[in-house]
């Protein structure tokens, strides 16, 4: 039987960079992944092919739409076979990135499905049936998350379908109704409704994305309605039937009053991710999940020795980059150095048009807190390179202590927010002042500067607007 | 005519003081007398004219602030009104340090947010006395606010314009010397940032008086030197120092730095205000050599000719009240060291020695100590230590 220092169960972004990570630090490791390729659901079905169809199709829409006014004139013709092939292209070279990543650093990939078989033993299924098992002083589950289900709507992949079947429809859609207002809805509706699909979003609180700043939120739901989206807030799915062409719907207002049937094309559900625990051996070592599934951990430990558990698992927000965070502490802590996450500095990330990126708290947060703050904000309609690229809806917000004026949080909506977000989260790990940010040379003319502005403004002194 | 500019003030030294004019306008000066004296945080220095002539300008007042290179006046030549241009550097004549209570940190300065750099030059605050919270010891600007907040409560702090109280009639203001206002600052300083406290004991006097009015005469013919107290108790602290060295070190960040020499500041009382020069490696001293160096400090303090490095970088200081008349005190440490010890007067006082009621002369001490780095078993065994090696001063010979 093979013995390992570490035996990763889940080759996602938090098993695959755990490996990574183990192997660069000399222990022996070994990856079980059921899927047949790896990178999990982030790689294979969630933010790469999603993120493939939102560039696709932000830029057919550029082309058919905002061309002429750059003064090119062009005609956009969809090819949706063309772009589900860049799609499945461009994932099928990353997931072989990470099987280098996994020669390089001499890990083991193990195909199958791994449970854990007691005490410092894995036991692994493989597509065949056949079965054997591994030894390892630690066992890391990072066995991620799966789409909720919604009762009443039975996602069948045909019609109905779930964010895995939405990035592999076969047609665009006349008209989309999307289930739950958050950020996989609103990316995937996006895409579909750029390609040409009527989208609806039906959301049962009365906001979307929650989570979010309220202030940008509410920006982020204007500038969607003006792209064409349509939204039905405080509104509860019971039920939905499909048929061969279509889906009709049953929804009736949260506060009480009568039903409605809304029908479309196809539907999406999208109403959150549930951690996975299925069938994976937690009680052969006397772990017990939540009453929502999720392993609790202290620091990645479990309650079960040597037996440690990671991302989307475990508490906290489900994104990549979280899991990644927290593999990378959790193999040094292994390790036995110090190993640390900072789960109050993981930013969040919408790749809609216009983007929304944020780190820390939100002012709805810091209320609830009852914690002082300042604000300090601009506008992108004022900043010269939005400006330039007519790309001048939204803005940035940066929150800061009126005592100490260290940075609580930063809140943007606009063009490239995702790339200016590590920004803050740098600062913030840095304890900067806002005063910080605002002193610091930003090159010109760059979005960025806005995020300059926004922090001069936290003590008076925006100069460009 | 020649321009008399403010000369380079020395490392870490930004500004200084216009303290007194010696010349007024229209005097007649000759090369190299002094024609004005400056003040900083941590020397006074003079300036000379560089040439003979007449003192035709004053361009800063007594109490302006100056900073190097500015102009404080100018000296026309006597003779000819074309005669050529001087030199138009002014020469340091003679400096003439003051001490600040506190030698500069040797550590290299704080990685500091943009924000805390912009607060600590504004407000003149010394970076290394900041704490850091930030990553790694970072300085934040909340850290350096906080500081700044600090200092607030030390009266009249170096950047504050004079204080805005109404002086009534019976009443003087009078604008603090930057040496007053530099010891008035570290003097807080020292109280906020180490957990202070000050353990007591006394000491039987008679050993060491009796071997000094044994020797007094014979020491100094041999020596060139009088027998003071100071050499005891400068021997009996290296002493105490090297079987406690928690008090001969100091508070770095998250780091305790140990110091493996032994330079002991004495404090000495001059009209200007407390000076401690340095005794330097007085482990490597004998009794004579060590009342020799304090015999040429304290002449240089009186006199004004202490150089800056006299007063650097001590690791631990004795404070002596008891010139003073005082009978007991609890002495502020001399940041960033961490102990410091008080002698006070030698007064006969009635003891009890083997059941009988004696009279002998007795001295209090006093250990100021920072907890931070010494405990309290520490603190009480060096003072311990130092009465038993005063008591009984054959134990310094002996070294036990």
């Amino acid at each position: 039987m093979a013995t390992y220092d570490v035996v990763i169960i889940g080759g996602g972004p938090g098993g695959y960079n755990a490996a990574i990570r183990a192997g660069q630090l000399g222990l022996k490791a070994a990856v079980v992944e059921k899927g047949p390729t790896l990178g999990g659901t982030c790689l294979n079905v969630g933010c790469m092919p999603s993120k493939a169809l939102l560039h696709a199709s932000e830029m057919f829409d550029a082309a058919a739409n905002h061309f002429a006014e750059l003064g090119i004139e062009a005609v956009a013709k969809l090819n949706l076979p063309q772009m589900m092939k860049q799609k499945a292209d461009s994932v099928g070279a990353l997931t072989k990135g990470i099987e280098f990543l996994f020669k390089k650093n001499k890990v083991d990939w193990i195909k199958g499905a791994g449970k854990l078989a007691g005490p410092g033993r894995v036991e692994v299924t493989a597509a065949n049936g056949s079965l054997s098992s591994l030894e390892a002083k630690n066992i890391v589950i990072a066995s991620g998350s799966e789409p909720s289900p919604l009762p009443g709507v039975a996602v069948d992949q045909q019609r109905i379908v779930d964010s895995t079947g939405a990035l592999s429809l076969p047609e665009v859609p006349k008209s989309l109704i999307v289930i739950g207002a958050g950020v996989i809805g609103l990316e995937l509706g996006s895409v579909w409704r750029r390609l040409g699909a009527e989208v609806t979003v039906v959301e049962f609180l009365d906001r979307i994305t929650p989570g979010m700043d309220a202030e940008v939120a509410k920006t982020f739901q204007r500038a969607l309605t003006k792209q064409g989206m349509a939204f039905k807030l405080a509104s509860k799915v019971t039920g939905a039937l499909a048929s061969e062409t279509d889906v009709s719907l049953t929804v009736e207002p949260v506060a009480g009053g009568a039903a409605e049937t809304m029908a479309a094309d196809y539907v999406l559900l999208a109403v959150g991710r549930r951690p996975f625990t299925e069938g994976l051996g937690l009680d052969s070592v006397g772990i017990m999940p939540d009453r929502r599934g999720f392993i609790e951990t202290d620091h990645w430990k479990t309650s079960a020795p040597g037996v440690w558990a990671i991302g989307d698992v475990t508490l906290g927000p489900m994104l990549a980059h979280k899991a990644e965070e927290e593999a990378v502490a959790c193999i040094e802590t292994i390790a036995g150095k110090a190993g640390h996450a900072d789960l109050r500095l993981i930013p969040s990330v919408v790749y809609t048009v216009p983007e929304v990126a944020w780190v820390g708290q939100t002012e709805e947060e810091l209320k609830a807190a009852g914690r002082a703050y300042k604000v300090g904000k601009f506008p992108f309609s004022a900043n010269s390179r939005a400006k330039i690229n007519h790309e001048t809806e939204g803005f940035v917000k940066v929150l800061a202590d009126p005592a100490t004026d260290e940075v609580l949080g930063v809140h943007m909506i606009g063009p490239s927010v995702s790339e200016m977000i590590g920004e803050c989260c740098l600062a913030m790990a840095f304890k900067a002042a806002s005063e910080d940010i605002a002193r610091i040379c930003h090159p010109h003319p760059t979005r960025s500067e806005a995020l300059r502005q926004a922090a001069m403004g936290v003590e008076g002194w925006t100069m460009q607007a | 005519m020649a321009d008399i500019t403010t000369p380079a003030l020395g490392e870490s030294v930004t500004e200084a003081t216009v303290a007194r004019w010696a010349k007024k306008p229209g005097d007649s000066v000759r090369k190299d007398e002094i024609l004005v004296e400056l003040e900083t945080d941590k020397v006074s220095l003079e300036v000379a004219s560089p040439t003979d002539g007449v003192l035709s300008e004053v361009a800063a007042e007594e109490g302006a602030t100056v900073t190097p290179g500015a102009l404080l006046g100018r000296v026309t030549n006597g003779a000819a009104a074309a005669a050529p241009v001087e030199k138009p550097a002014a020469t340091v004549v003679a400096v003439k340090p003051e001490p600040a209570p506190t030698p500069p940190s040797p550590s290299p300065s704080p990685v500091m947010a943009p924000s805390a750099q912009r607060i600590a030059t504004e407000n003149n605050l010394d970076p290394a006395a900041i704490a850091g919270s930030g990553k790694d010891g970072r300085i934040t600007k909340g850290d350096a606010l906080a500081a700044l907040e600090t200092r607030a409560n030390v009266p009249a702090p170096p950047a504050t314009p004079a204080g805005t109280r109404e002086v009534h009639a019976r009443e003087e203001r009078v604008r603090m010397t930057r040496l007053r206002q530099t010891i008035a600052r570290r003097l807080k300083e020292a109280q906020t940032n180490a957990a202070m406290l000050t353990t007591f004991n006394e000491v039987d006097m008679s050993a060491v008086m009796a071997a000094r009015a044994h020797y007094k005469d014979a020491f100094e013919r041999r020596h060139g030197v009088k027998l003071g107290f100071m050499g005891f108790f400068v021997k009996a602290v290296v002493a105490a120092l090297k079987q406690i060295p928690d008090v001969n070190a100091e508070i770095d960040g998250a780091d305790i730095i140990y110091k493996n020499y032994y330079d002991i500041g004495v404090a000495v009382g001059t009209e200007r205000g407390l000076v401690v020069p340095v005794l330097r490696d007085a482990d490597a001293l004998s009794l004579a050599g060590v009342e020799k160096a304090i015999g040429d400090l304290g002449r240089k303090a009186r006199d004004g000719t202490l150089a800056l490095e006299d007063l650097q970088g001590g690791t631990f200081t004795i404070s002596n009240g008891g010139v003073y008349g005082s009978l007991m005190s609890t002495p502020i440490l001399n940041a960033p060291q961490s102990g410091i010890l008080g002698m006070h007067k030698i007064q006969d006082r009635p003891v009890a020695v083997g059941g009988q009621v004696v009279i002998r002369p007795m001295m209090y001490l006093a250990l100021s100590y920072d907890h931070r780095v010494v405990d309290g078993q520490g603190a009480v065994t060096f003072l311990v230590a130092v009465k038993d090696a005063i008591e009984d001063p054959q134990r310094l010979l002996l070294d036990i």
